[in-house]
């Protein structure tokens, strides 16, 4: 039923998580269920169908579409290649000659004598979809993907750019809210997924470009850093398909943020462990967070022995707000802070701004008593 | 739209309606009772929407919404197969169900036509009109290289294509290149793997044996009406009647549940704004004035408008209050919107909030501070919505328009837009910025500085959003929609009285006149006198329900309706807030230098006493950066 605070994000070194690997369009599954795969294994594959190109023959050669019978040299269904002549128009009792050249390697789809176009298609190029995880095969959607299980460490992020990455974890922050230069990041760095503190700033950004860094993972960003970064900005918060060789994982908020000692810690824990992590971040209906995922091993063991149909979905119904829930301020004035709740009064409240709404009592972890919107608090998942 | 299907009940003896709205977010139920001779609406429900994983059935939303409804009406209407009908008894089931939908991204939809300005913009103005989101307008001279086009369609996955181009008995060539285009990008539909996806031609009808033999074979086509038969008429309903029968038939059975929702309900679903856009036109007949109506929301923002007898919807799908609400910042650019705060602002916090509002969206501004933010922000979100509204609200363009002697001084183009703001006669806002804001004199105010109406204008909210639903019962029953609609949807704001000055005047020399002075002979029969300088803005209370003389006689260089100069008689409208007069020129005038807009700002806040101001002296004095 009606939650009225945000569900929290999911901070966990014991969660089974379930990934759904889908082909764009219909093809091929490789592998069956009950099958354990690597995070490269490819689980699905299918050829996407080539460009199309489209020459406009009439335009080109001058003459009218229904005049293209006349002068194109191939049929449709031929196969073509670059610099092939496929049209030509010979004027003046063969005084004049003007021909047209394929532009691309292909095959020639239609031939229009209504627009005076044709149409050549190229080779269709092959797509692999892979595991992303390592884990088992939990359920195959014929033609379509698989749906891969795994169980480890499981980080949830609230916002990331890039897209699926996998590296070891390394933490070169030495506590959650200190701020690093760029220059502690290192040849060591290579391949991994840095954890840098309270903020990754575009100076640390490009360094971690510069030494192959895989994955950064910061408590916050300012906003015009991200900017500077990317070199454009970030209208609405649909990202993944980033062009860039690294994947950002904020877990708190813009601005520099301390990152949660939770999550913090159980990072701490992960230090050299492989991990995979995806910066796909979508907010709206069918919210999508940014996530670091470290397999264990003798999780997934249990894994491979348990019975198939045991339902072990992330998006798991948290257990809601009580007295004693552990929760984190999502807004101002006590944006970031860490409390417990200490009461839910059932009454609307009026609050400041004067709006009225359902809140919630709150300690403060330096003991102030506040009271907060309900909807601006989320629960800190264990 | 069609009613076939609808209850056989007549009219007359319904008694018991339910209606919900499948919101991306939150399902809405209503329930709306004949009572005493009227329908009112009785209480509302709402449920989170359950269109999503792990749910994936959105029938459980609105079984939740309509279980909220019957604990707070004590009545029982729902059964396993739906909801119950016909009525049993007056504590039982319901006469008529129905429902409209904007779940899992409503409607999308991609449009072509063969040139720009002409059919495309046809075809954009019909999908829209039904409610769709247009996701891209590609035309043959829309500048982009054929390749470009191709990849276009390709990436973009809508829901249904509208193909239109060409006058009926015009050359066929253009749009079957279009056509042609759209066969070699071979698109796929965004739900349902493996599905054909809907394209419906509404372009020559000389073209359609090449268009099916193009189309017909690897697409579910489907042909109707042309949108443009002449150059000099558009005729939009076929192929928005077609786009709600696909709506139901393709996306809505590709959406989960949706099947089984669709048996319930005794009308068929609709998209929330094409539902809303039928209210709309429906408030413009029954109150006879030209409406402009606007849904702030989330992600999009909607506006809808009747200038001159013709429905007009937009939707700026990247204008929102939370999940867009970065894209609000980057389209007006960061001193847009600090330009309305009386507090100075740092950059860097500022831009921060507006970001950890987007990766939160549901939180709710706690602090003055905050609320004072996101009202900014409202203004600039809407001022740019409507602005992409009038580019669009517009007359037929590149056509030739008949003219006599009487126009030759008056040349104007073909293709100008609508909008006319000194005819325009109700401002309707919805949307949880300005249906909850804290003071309703706040939502007034948001509306007056974005939309910046001339002459008299109502302003009204819809107090709980109940628009989709009443748009889809004024297809079954106008009467009852309307009735719901006066009584219990509209919130009376009031009405504004905004002269503007000549054309061509630079305000910085109006400083010194006087724009307005009014004389109103108030409901009890007293009399007042309201004199304002330029730059000011005042509030005078007058009641919900009441109606006052006003007696108008704008400065020299200055217009009322009537022209310069010249004064005019008109009742005014009371409501929650009162009577606004609005003398700050139009555009509004903001002072260049920032310590005197914030003074200015200051002003009118504490004038029309639209926030605490004991509260909000408390920031301005600390200095706090925003």
């Amino acid at each position: 039923m009606a939650h009225a605070y945000t569900p929290g994000l999911k901070v966990s070194n014991r969660e089974v998580v379930r990934k759904t690997r889908r082909l764009p369009i219909k093809g091929e599954v490789t592998v069956e269920v009950g099958d354990m795969v690597q995070p490269h294994d490819v689980v699905a594959k299918t050829e996407i169908p080539g460009d199309p190109v489209s020459v406009n023959i009439s335009q080109l050669l001058t003459v009218e579409p229904y005049e293209l019978p006349d002068v194109v040299t191939v049929k449709e269904g031929e196969t073509v290649e670059k610099g092939q002549v496929i049209a030509r128009k010979i004027s003046f009792f063969g005084l004049f000659k003007s021909e047209q050249m394929s532009p691309v390697d292909g095959t020639v789809e239609m031939i229009s004598d209504v627009s005076g176009q044709m149409v050549l298609r190229e080779p269709p190029t092959p797509l692999d979809v892979e595991a992303y995880v390592e884990g088992i095969v939990r359920r195959v959607l014929p033609e379509e993907g698989v749906v891969v299980e795994t169980a480890g460490a499981f980080i949830q992020g609230i916002f990331g750019i890039g897209g699926e990455r996998r590296g070891a974890i390394k933490v070169v922050a030495s506590s959650p809210d200190e701020r690093i230069e760029p220059s502690a990041l290192d040849a060591s760095c290579e391949g991994k997924i840095v954890v840098v503190g309270s903020v990754a700033t575009a100076g640390i950004l490009r360094r971690a470009e510069e030494v192959g860094v895989v994955g950064l993972v910061s408590g916050g960003i300012v906003d015009a850093d991200l900017i500077d970064y990317l070199g454009y900005d970030i209208g609405v918060a649909i990202t993944g398909h980033e062009d860039i060789p690294l994947t950002l994982i904020i877990t708190e908020g813009f601005g520099p943020m301390r990152i949660a000692d939770k999550t913090f810690e159980l990072l701490q824990e992960l230090e050299g462990q492989e991990a995979s992590l995806n910066g796909a971040t979508q907010i709206r209906a069918g919210v999508m967070r940014p996530e670091i995922i470290s397999p264990d091993a003798s999780m997934l063991e249990q894994l491979r022995d348990a019975p198939e149909d045991v339902d072990t979905e992330d998006e798991d119904e948290s257990g809601g707000l009580g007295v004693g829930t552990p929760i984190r301020i999502i807004r101002d004035p006590y944006f970031g802070a860490l409390a417990e709740v200490t009461g839910l009064p059932p009454e609307l409240q009026v609050v400041e701004s004067e709006t009225r709404v359902r809140v919630l009592n709150a300690r403060l972890a330096d003991g102030t008593e506040v009271m907060v919107p309900r909807a601006n608090v989320e629960i800190i998942e264990g | 739209m069609s009613t076939e299907g609808v209850t056989k009940i007549p009219k007359d003896q319904i008694q018991t309606i339910v209606a919900t709205d499948c919101g991306s977010t939150t399902t809405k139920a209503i329930l709306i009772e004949k009572r005493d001779g009227e329908y009112r609406l009785i209480v509302r429900g709402e449920a989170p929407t359950t269109v999503e994983a792990p749910f994936e059935d959105v029938t459980m939303g609105v079984r939740n919404a309509v279980t909220e409804v019957e604990e707070l009406s004590g009545k029982t209407l729902l059964a396993p197969e739906g909801v119950i009908r016909p009525r049993a008894s007056d504590e039982k089931g319901a006469d008529v169900y129905l429902s409209t939908s904007s779940a899992g991204g409503g409607l999308q939809m991609m449009v072509a036509g063969v040139v720009k300005t002409m059919t495309a913009e046809s075809a954009e103005r019909a999908a829209l009109g039904a409610g769709a989101i247009v996701m891209d307008a590609i035309s043959v001279d829309d500048g982009r290289l054929p390749h470009q086009k191709i990849s276009r369609i390709r990436q973009l996955r809508p829901d249904m294509i509208l193909l239109s181009g060409g006058v009926d008995g015009g050359t066929i060539a253009h749009v079957s290149q279009i056509a042609e285009l759209i066969a070699a990008a071979d698109p796929r539909p965004r739900l349902g793997i493996g599905f054909q996806l809907p394209v419906i031609f509404a372009g020559n009808k000389d073209a359609r044996g090449h268009v099916r033999d193009t189309l017909g074979e690897s697409l579910d086509l489907r042909l109707v009406d042309n949108i443009r038969p002449v150059l000099e008429e558009e005729v939009l309903e076929p192929a928005r009647e077609e786009i709600h029968n696909l709506f139901m038939e393709h996306v809505m059975a590709q959406a989960p549940g949706y099947n089984k929702l669709m048996g319930w309900t005794d009308a068929p679903i609709m998209p929330t704004p094409g539902a809303v856009g039928l209210g709309i036109q429906n408030v413009a007949k029954q109150y006879k004035m030209e409406v402009l109506g606007v849904d702030i929301g989330g992600a999009t923002t909607d506006v809808f408008s009747v200038f001159a007898g013709t429905f007009n919807r937009t939707v700026s799908a990247n204008l929102g209050m939370s999940y867009s609400i970065c894209n609000v910042l980057l389209e007006t650019g960061l001193d847009s919107i600090s330009r309305w705060l009386p507090m100075s602002v740092s950059e860097e916090a500022l831009r921060s909030r507006i970001r950890n509002k987007m990766i939160r969206p549901t939180t709710i501004p706690h602090s003055l501070e905050e609320l004072v933010v996101e009202q900014a922000l409202a203004r600039e979100a809407l001022r740019l919505a409507f602005e992409h509204h009038k580019t669009l609200a517009t007359g037929l363009k590149g056509i030739r328009q008949a003219r006599d002697m009487g126009d030759t001084f008056d040349q104007k183009v073909s293709g100008a837009t609508l909008v006319n703001m000194m005819t325009l006669g109700m401002i309707l806002g919805s949307g949880g910025v300005l249906s909850h804001a804290p003071r309703r004199v706040q939502s007034a105010l948001m509306m007056l500085d974005a939309f910046q109406p001339e002459g008299v204008t109502r302003l009204a909210v819809d107090s709980i959003f109940m628009m989709p639903q009443l748009g889809v019962l004024a297809t079954v029953h106008p009467e009852a929609s309307a009735q719901v609609f006066d009584r219990d949807c509209l919130v009376c704001l009031g009405s504004s009285i905004a002269p503007v000055p000549q054309e061509g005047i630079r305000m910085e020399n109006l400083r010194d006149s006087t724009p307005v002075k009014v004389t109103l002979t108030m409901p009890d029969g007293t009399e007042r006198v309201e004199t304002l300088g330029f730059g000011e803005i005042r509030l005078i209370p007058l009641e919900e329900g009441s109606v006052a003389q006003a007696h108008v006689e704008p400065g020299r260089r200055w217009d009322v309706g009537e022209g310069t100069g010249r004064a005019m008689d008109v009742e005014v409208e009371g409501g929650i807030v009162g009577l606004i007069i609005d003398a700050r020129g139009r555009p509004v005038f903001l002072e260049k230098e920032e310590a005197d807009r914030r003074k200015q700002i200051r002003n009118w806040i504490e004038a029309l006493d639209i926030y605490p101001m004991d509260a909000l002296m408390k920031y301005i004095e600390e200095g706090r950066a925003v």
